[in-house]
């Protein structure tokens, strides 16, 4: 056993490990950070397959971004566990017939079937200064430059249609424009008014009598 | 016309370097800061630090125990007892200022008819416990000992305006 | 068999020869600050541990190793120690891909630039975890600011990253500081102009400093995420946070200043009185340019108020990096000189 393999055991472990920990583990915290270490080690195996860009990319996405925000909702929610948990043997028998439907699934359509050594020729490993992120941004921009732009405008138009979901005006709220408050110059908010105390002569018309 | 001003203001941050030249030059500018213990301000000689009692050059303790500076006290730190000494004349028999309820307004002095009781430029004293800063008549009158000259001095020098 | 030790070792030599510097860096870094602050208001600074104050960082490192850590009786015990450790872990990792000169790295992997900003991004993790393992309110405050604050600031980042690899062609830091030769007009700093701003101001961000420690808040939230920390628990946030700050100096020096080249190249006869200064000092010089920036916008600005923060991150730096971008991109496909005519 060389030493790539020593590596890809370790993180093949670590990732397994710790995807059964995300969904075994009491503590939502605890089982999204969980997630956390399963995308690292994902990420660490694809290093090992050359995929440096999207080793990258998916820490980068996934455990830099997405991650947060998964922390940031679930540190927010008041999470009654006892209520998640009822009915969980009521349950079971149907959890377990999908999760074997799953397995079966993804054996079937992942394994040796169809993508084995016989039907792909078996990858060579390149030179050090072969570039992943280029050949990717390569084919991505010509072959499947379609799929790829298509793929784009959709998830624009999801980000347009969460936001006008969300975004309501509220009639009677109070809201503050950083640019006016900004904009705000000496001159708008303070007035100098001459003081002139003791009736002097054009003071107040009020004081002559 | 002024919107689009305020907006190119704005966007190549001028307030904001206006901001940091003004700090800047302050990084630059001499510092003010009194290395404490080795410079000191210098003091007026109507500083009010601690208090002492004073002695006539006879050796006379000046005190009279008229008590108008216990009742001038805003803070009511002073606390005296009086009683006849034994050549018959009036003297405290116990003189107490507790220094942390005093406000070092100065009252007392300026009440005192004799210019027993005055206070000193020493303000680096210090108690280990609480009870070390009730100042008994023993102390004040060490106090104004060691400081005797420093004392006259000043108040030869304020005279003109008292 | 040997062979492999003889490479582990020259690469735990190469580690320490990186951190110990780096750590040194580190607290001088904290003595700068409070010399340069104290210069801005008027004070002096430390002054009397050592000569004129040098042993200062000496002397604070010492007290926090010596205090006690005190763990909360409502804290997440395992969360709260491994915190810091997630804090410290990125900034110093990121060091890995950072060239210091021609052939002065550690590592030089392909995708440096991807792998600093993905490594940077892990380090609001501590952050995060510190909050919430705390078990206390103003903790978690201080965390859910700078989730949101560390990931809003990320997308401004990022965008001004994808300026310089388009302006260099490469994403691997060396290759970028090279594509710079020529003179002090060839640096990324003047087509990139907008961007190394935004760049500079999102790495403040990043790193939650002045004026946008939000974070931390001590007026309002005493001191955010690392409220319940004591003794070297405490002093491991400040390593970090420190250690991101020599960073993104390094970095914004790297990828616009041109890195370790001389500022004098092009200029005829400056340039070979200059040429016996080594590039390290140049590169050292530009970071410590922008160390002091850190500082001095330290001592300069007020803290942001929240919604403010989230409308210069999405509403203004986000538009300029993307109107940016595009004018980069038209000016490399038409080869504007003297920038990018060579590729």
């Amino acid at each position: 056993m060389n030493f790539e393999q020593l590596l890809f055991y370790l993180f093949a472990a670590a990732l397994l490990g710790s995807a059964l920990m995300v969904i075994t583990l009491r503590n939502p915290v605890h089982a999204a950070l969980s997630l956390v270490l399963t995308f690292f080690s994902g990420a660490a195996l694809w290093l090992l397959l050359e995929a440096e860009f999207l080793a990258i990319t998916l820490v980068l996405v996934y455990v830099g971004a997405v991650m947060v925000l998964f922390l940031f909702v679930v540190m927010m929610l008041d999470i009654n566990l006892a209520q998640l948990r009822e009915g969980f043997v009521k349950l079971l028998p149907v959890g377990v017939v999908v999760a074997l439907l799953v397995i079966g699934m993804m054996v079937y359509v992942v394994g040796p079937g169809n993508f084995g050594l016989e039907k792909f020729a078996e990858p060579v490993g390149h030179s050090a200064d072969y570039s992943n992120t280029k050949e990717l941004g390569r084919v991505l921009y010509t072959v499947y430059v379609y799929p790829f732009e298509i793929a784009a405008v959709i998830l624009l138009v999801a980000i347009i249609a969460a936001i006008s979901l969300a975004l309501r005006k509220r009639p009677q709220g109070k809201r503050q424009d950083p640019d006016l408050q900004i904009a705000v110059r000496k001159k708008d908010r303070l007035r100098i008014v001459a003081n002139n105390p003791k009736g002097q002569p054009g003071s107040n018309a009020g004081d002559k009598k | 016309m002024k919107a689009l001003g305020r907006f190119f203001k704005s966007l190549f941050l001028l307030e904001l370097l206006q901001g940091l030249r003004l700090t800047g030059r302050y990084l630059l500018d001499r510092k003010v800061t009194i290395i404490y213990p080795e410079e000191k301000t210098p003091q007026s000689p109507r500083f009010r630090g601690l208090h002492a009692q004073r002695r006539y050059p006879g050796g006379e303790e000046r005190c009279i125990a008229c008590k108008l500076c216990e009742a001038i006290c805003p803070a009511m730190a002073i606390t005296i007892e009086a009683e006849p000494r034994q050549d018959g004349s009036r003297r405290t028999s116990r003189y107490d200022i507790d220094l942390s309820k005093c406000i070092f307004c100065g009252f007392c002095e300026e009440s005192c008819p004799v210019d027993a009781i005055v206070e000193t430029r020493v303000f680096e004293y210090f108690g280990e416990k609480r009870s070390d800063l009730v100042k008994s008549k023993k102390d004040l009158l060490e106090v104004g000992a060691q400081h005797e000259a420093q004392i006259a001095a000043d108040r030869a020098q304020d005279a003109p305006y008292r | 068999m040997l062979d492999a030790l003889l490479t582990l070792v020259i690469v735990l030599l190469k580690i320490v020869a990186l951190l110990v510097p780096l750590m040194v860096a580190v607290a001088y870094l904290t003595f700068a600050e409070r010399k340069i602050i104290g210069y801005i208001q008027g004070r002096v600074g430390p002054l009397h541990v050592g000569p004129r104050g040098w042993l200062q960082p000496i002397a604070d490192a010492v007290k926090l190793i010596f205090k006690e850590i005190i763990i909360p009786a409502g804290a997440n015990r395992f969360l709260f120690l491994l915190a810091p450790m997630l804090a410290m872990g990125p900034s110093i990792a990121a060091w890995a891909v950072m060239p210091f000169g021609d052939n002065l790295y550690v590592t030089d992997i392909d995708a440096g630039l991807l792998y600093v900003l993905a490594v940077t991004s892990l380090s609001v993790y501590g952050i995060i975890i510190a909050g919430w393992a705390s078990n206390s309110k103003y903790a978690f405050l201080g965390a859910l600011r700078s989730a949101a604050q560390v990931v809003s600031y990320e997308i401004a980042m990022g965008f001004a990253l994808v300026g310089v690899l388009l302006a260099a062609g490469s994403m691997n830091l060396r290759e970028i500081v090279l594509s710079q030769e020529g003179s002090l007009l060839h640096w990324f700093w003047l087509p990139l102009l907008p961007l190394f701003v935004v760049y500079f101001i999102a790495g403040l961000a990043e790193t939650n400093r002045a004026p946008f420690d939000l974070a931390e808040g001590e007026s309002e939230i005493v001191a955010g995420f690392h409220v319940e920390y004591s003794g070297m628990s405490f002093g491991v946030f400040f390593l970090a946070e420190y250690a991101n700050m020599i960073l993104i100096s390094m970095l914004t020096s790297l990828m616009f200043l041109g890195g370790w080249l001389s500022p004098f190249q092009g200029i005829p006869l400056l340039e070979s009185l200059f040429s016996w200064v080594p590039g390290i000092v140049w590169l050292l010089l530009k970071t410590s340019f922008f160390l002091l920036l850190f500082l001095w916008i330290r001592a300069t600005f007020p803290r942001y108020r929240y919604d403010q923060l989230m409308r210069l991150g999405w509403k203004i730096l986000i538009p300029i990096t993307i109107v940016w971008l595009l004018v980069v991109g038209a000016a490399v496909v038409g080869g504007l000189g003297p920038w990018f005519d060579g590729a």
